[in-house]
Order: structure tokens, then sequence, then C-alpha cells
């Protein structure tokens, strides 16, 4: 096979051709690493590759397997992991020069699972910093271009693993998602994304932000790939004590099913009306029809605090981000800046002026905001508020799941805009989030498939299925089932689409 | 229901950016004090949605305290606890004077 055909193999079918020894771990793996030296320098997802541990990791796979030994499905599938989640003796900068040439020296659980299930790590990717973001923009390190159009947005925060994955850097991405940067991007950049169950996959040495609203998950060019993955990463840790004792939900057997003949499938009113783009509606509308035509019952569903969803998740995650980053004191590890003209510095002169340096414009706002929210005589009236909030939401969620097994609305109200859009209106940025939020404010589990593009510009659209707590099982059967009508409908999948990023340098 | 909150003055901004320790500079007070006060108004639709009889969520998933056994197990080592540090001397981390002279 040739190196662009190795590249456009799922990692379902990467996986079963290394195990009929078609190919090697290595193989595949310098594919990858070739694809990402010849388009990286125009997409810019990775902020740091790792060709050598990649590869060792590759043909230390090939020798185990060649020995005959029982390796994990995925075993020898590149993946990229997004700079968020901790890699031991692998920067880690969550974006910000604050995290400027850390090396954990330490594991997350979810790096830890892919180590050992022989999965080659080809490097880690771009993100607004520390996740604060829906473009990626916010990165210290500059943004990341959507492969679909190189003069816009990726989504964000994880725009980078969506546009590794995107633009056939690698088959498969972990990414991260507070309020919808596995999903937005996935939207964005025509992938699948999905967000588990809060709890469902560990959280331990991924460099919180918001920790009653982070969640790691798949990124991938196929549902049944995301499923693959979801198993792979999730199940209970007890090094991160909001882990679910459970078992990960049938993720893999839902994505094979792919039938939703009798599902109850409720379209959420508040997501889809005025704000959102008309190609977005149509391609939406389209799928939803699709659908109904497979056997799917299809009704109107209203979350009607929905209305006061985005104003808690902007209480809610400055609050607990102003907290978590308090940690980023210049003391133990991270960039040190003393203050200039001042001699002798104490301890908190030097605090303040590290993170002045280390810190960029959305976190400085978010942390002032929060530290706002939480402060004395505002606790009440702004996070507590939000917090209130935050039940009614879960009530009007649990009455609607009481009538439909799964939700969709479309994951982003637009497709992706020019960078620089909205770089400097970051209320018109939180908006975007709408459709995603809420399911990190209540916990639930969701997932964005690319259903077409716009008519007005071309831009992929994503839709977003969204389940109960602990059903993500739900979303892979809903989604594997749209995502094979819509194949049947455009005799290829839609990435086949994208442009050819070699062709237009 | 809760006090009404007045607007954010660019004083408070200063106070804010002391509590969070960002040496913040005069143009950043500037942008944010006329910034945030947009940001809140926008936000400040959440002290009408609930009233007194709604509990607070402040996690999606209800969790009770979790322990582990009480027994030791592998951590790192110093050294790996201090490789990223900015200084360290004689296995500790190493940091600019607590209290002030003057």
């Amino acid at each position: 096979m040739t190196e662009r055909q190795l590249t456009r193999l799922s990692a379902d079918e990467m996986a079963r051709g290394l195990a009929a020894k078609e190919f090697t771990s290595v193989e595949v793996t310098q594919a990858s690493l070739d694809r990402i030296a010849s388009v990286d320098g125009d997409i810019h997802a990775f902020l740091h590759v790792d060709p050598e541990g990649a590869l060792a990791t590759a043909a230390d796979v090939d020798d185990r397997r060649s020995n005959g030994e029982q390796l994990a499905h995925l075993a020898g599938v590149p993946i990229a992991v997004k700079d968020v989640l901790a890699t031991k003796g692998m920067v880690t900068t969550c974006g910000s020069k604050i995290l400027d040439g850390w090396i954990p020296p330490y594991d997350a659980t979810v790096t830890a699972k892919i180590k050992a299930a022989g999965l080659p790590i080809l490097g880690k990717t771009n993100m607004d910093e520390f996740a604060m973001g829906s473009s990626t923009e916010h990165s210290a390190y500059g943004p990341t271009r959507n492969p679909w159009d190189r003069t816009r947005i990726p989504g964000g925060s994880g725009g980078g693993s969506a546009a590794a994955v995107a633009a056939f850097e690698a088959p498969l991405a972990i990414g991260t998602d507070t309020g919808g940067s596995i999903r937005q991007p996935g939207a964005l950049t025509g992938t699948v994304g999905v967000k588990p169950t809060y709890g469902g996959v560990s959280r331990y040495g991924l460099v919180a932000m918001a920790s009653s609203l982070d969640q790691a998950g798949p990124v991938t060019r196929t549902v049944l790939d995301a499923a693959l993955l979801h198993v792979l990463m999730g199940g209970h840790d007890p090094m991160d004590s909001t882990s679910i004792p459970a078992a990960v939900p049938g993720v893999v057997a839902a994505a094979r099913r792919a039938d939703v003949k009798g599902l109850r499938i409720g379209v959420v009113t508040e997501l889809g009306g005025e704000g959102f783009q008309p190609g977005v509606r149509a391609r939406f509308d389209e799928a939803v029809e699709l659908l109904t035509g497979a056997g799917a019952e299809v009704v109107e569903v209203s979350i009607p605090s929905l209305e006061h969803a985005l104003a808690a998740y902007y209480l809610i995650l400055p609050s607990e981000a102003s907290s978590n980053l308090a940690k980023f004191d210049a003391m133990r590890y991270g960039v040190r800046v003393a203050p200039a003209g001042v001699d002798d510095p104490s301890a908190e002169q030097v605090m303040a002026s590290s993170r002045d340096a280390g810190f960029g414009d959305e976190v400085k706002r978010r942390i002032i905001l929060g530290t706002y929210a939480l402060s004395s005589g505002y606790y009440d009236a702004y996070y507590g508020s939000a917090q209130k909030v935050r039940t009614l939401l879960a009530r009007d969620f649990a009455a609607a799941f009481e009538g439909v097994d799964v939700l969709v609305s479309p994951t982003s109200p637009t497709t992706a805009y020019p960078l620089g859009d909205k770089l400097d209106d970051p209320l018109a940025m939180y908006l975007g989030d709408v459709a995603t939020i809420p399911a990190n404010l209540v916990g639930i589990p969701g997932l964005s498939l690319p259903v077409g593009l716009a008519d007005e510009d071309g831009l992929p659209v994503g839709l977003q299925f969204l389940a109960p707590q602990q059903a993500d099982d739900r979303l892979y059967n809903a989604a594997a089932a749209l995502e094979r009508l819509l194949e049947d409908k455009w005799g290829a999948p839609m990435i086949a689409r994208a442009p050819e990023l070699e062709a237009a340098r | 229901m809760s006090e009404p909150v007045k607007g954010i003055s660019r004083d408070d901004v200063v106070h804010l950016a002391g509590l969070a320790r960002i040496d913040l500079s005069e143009a950043e007070l500037d942008h944010l004090a006329s910034e945030l006060p947009l940001i809140l108004e926008h936000v400040a639709s959440v002290q009408q949605a609930a009233g007194d009889d709604v509990p607070a969520m402040s996690h999606p998933v209800p969790v009770d305290n979790v322990f582990r056994e009480d027994v030791v197990r592998p951590s790192l080592t110093p050294e790996e606890a201090l490789a990223a540090a900015p200084a360290s001397d004689q296995q500790r981390f190493l940091v600019p004077k607590i209290l002030g002279e003057s």
C-alpha cells in the first residue's frame, strides 16, 4: 500500500490489516509521520512530534506480533494526544507559555492505557490555552488551520486533534471536552467526536480546567473507530475519585448494531432556530429525515432551562478554572519570571509576574471573572445561582429522556469561521457553544457526526446526539446508523471530499 | 433570592488581579474593565432563573468521599518531583523570600 492509502485507512481497517500482517505498525506509523511532515507546516495540528518514540513503540508491537503475542485490537495503530494530557517524558504545555517545555514525571491514566495497548504516540496536538476557547486561536504557540479551508478555524479547544484526524495525519486522536471542545471541532472539521458520560473516562493526569465539566474522549473519522478508542480509554480508575465504578457501556456492539428502527429521537426545540446558519439547519433536517425513513420515531422536545445554560456555564467554568489554575505559582514547575525593576522580589511578586507573563488574554479573562464570581458578597448571586441552573437543566433532561431514547441538535450553530473573526469578541465566541455545553453541565454523553457540507460555504456540518448518563452506547448505535445512511446516499464517506492538501500547497 | 449585583469597576479589576496573583499591565486592566461588565451583564440572568427551593448542583454525578486502602504505593522520587522546578537546592524547592524586609 502507498503512504496515501495507509493514512486513509480507518483505525479499525488498520488494526485488521496489522492483525492479518498485510503491513506493519512501523509502516503505518512512518506513513503518518511522513504525512505530518508534508502537511503540518500548514495545518499546525501538532505542537510536538515524537518520531523516535512512535517508531520504537511500533517496532516493539511488530516484534510482539511476530512472536505470536496476543495484542490489543488497536495495537500498532498510531494516535495523537491533546497536549492537556500528561505524557511521561514528552513535553506537555496545554498550549500555554507557563508550561513551556514542561516534561511531566508521570502519565495520565488515559496515556498509560494507550501505551499499555501498544498504540504509537505520534505527538501532542495544539489547543486553546488550558482548553479555554472555541477556535484554537488562543494557543500560545499559534493557531491550527482547518484542513477544509486553511483560512478558517478548526474549532476548539481541541482543534489540533480534530485537524490531525481530518488531515489524515493520524487515524485516531484523544480530545477533551469541557463545553464542546471535542464535539465542536469534530463538527467544523468533518470528523467524529465523542464526549463520554462524566466519570466514564479517568481525569487523572488531565490538566484540569473545570473539574466538574472536563471529560476526555475519542476523536476519529468513523463511529466504530470512536467506539474502539472509547473502550480502550474508558473505565473505572481508582486514581480519579470522580471515576464511575462501572464497566464501559457496550459502545462497540452498539456501533456495529447501527439500527434505529423504533428508536425514539427528540429534536431539541431550543437548539436550531435563530442564530443557526441556514446550511447547518438544512443538513440537520435532512439527517433527521433519513433517521425517520429508517424507522426512528422523531418528536420535538423542549428543554426550557437551556435559556440560562450558557450563562451558568460561563460562571461555573471560570470559577472552577480560577481555582484550578491557582496551582501555577512558578514555585514547583512551570515558568518563573522575575518582575522587572524589582530588587530581591518576594515570592508573591514573582508569582504575579510569572502568571502575567505565562498566561494569555483568554485565560486571564476567565481567571478574573472566576475570581469575581467566587468572591465574598457575589458568590451566592453568581456561582450559587449558576449551580441552581444546573439542577434545573438536569431535571429538564431527565424529563426529556422519559419520552425519548436520544436527543439531537446541530453540534454548532455555524460552520467554521475565518481565523481572527471572533478573537476580540469573547461573547460572540461563547455563543457558539450553546448546543454543546448542556451535556457538560449535566454530565451526559454527546457525539458529533458529520452530516454534510453547508450549501453557502461548502464547509462541514455536524449533528449532535445526546443520551442519558451511562447510556453512551445509544449514541453509537444511532450515529453509526446515520453514518451508514449518509454514506449510502453519498456513495462515499464525507471526509473523502476534503481538499487534497499537498495539491493546494 | 440573592441580592442584586452591581457592576464591576476598574478598581474592582485591580483588586481581583491582586487576589488572582496576576500582575496585569495598565492596558490589560483597561481592557478587562471595559469587557467584564458586558460579560457579567450576559451571565446575570442566572440570578432570576431559579427560586430558593432549587438546590445547587456542584457535580453532575453524585459522589461520596472516595478512599483507598492505606497501603504504601510507589510515588515520585525526589529527583523526579524536582526535575521541573525553576530552582531547587538540597532536595528542596528553592523559592524567593516569603517575608518582605520592609
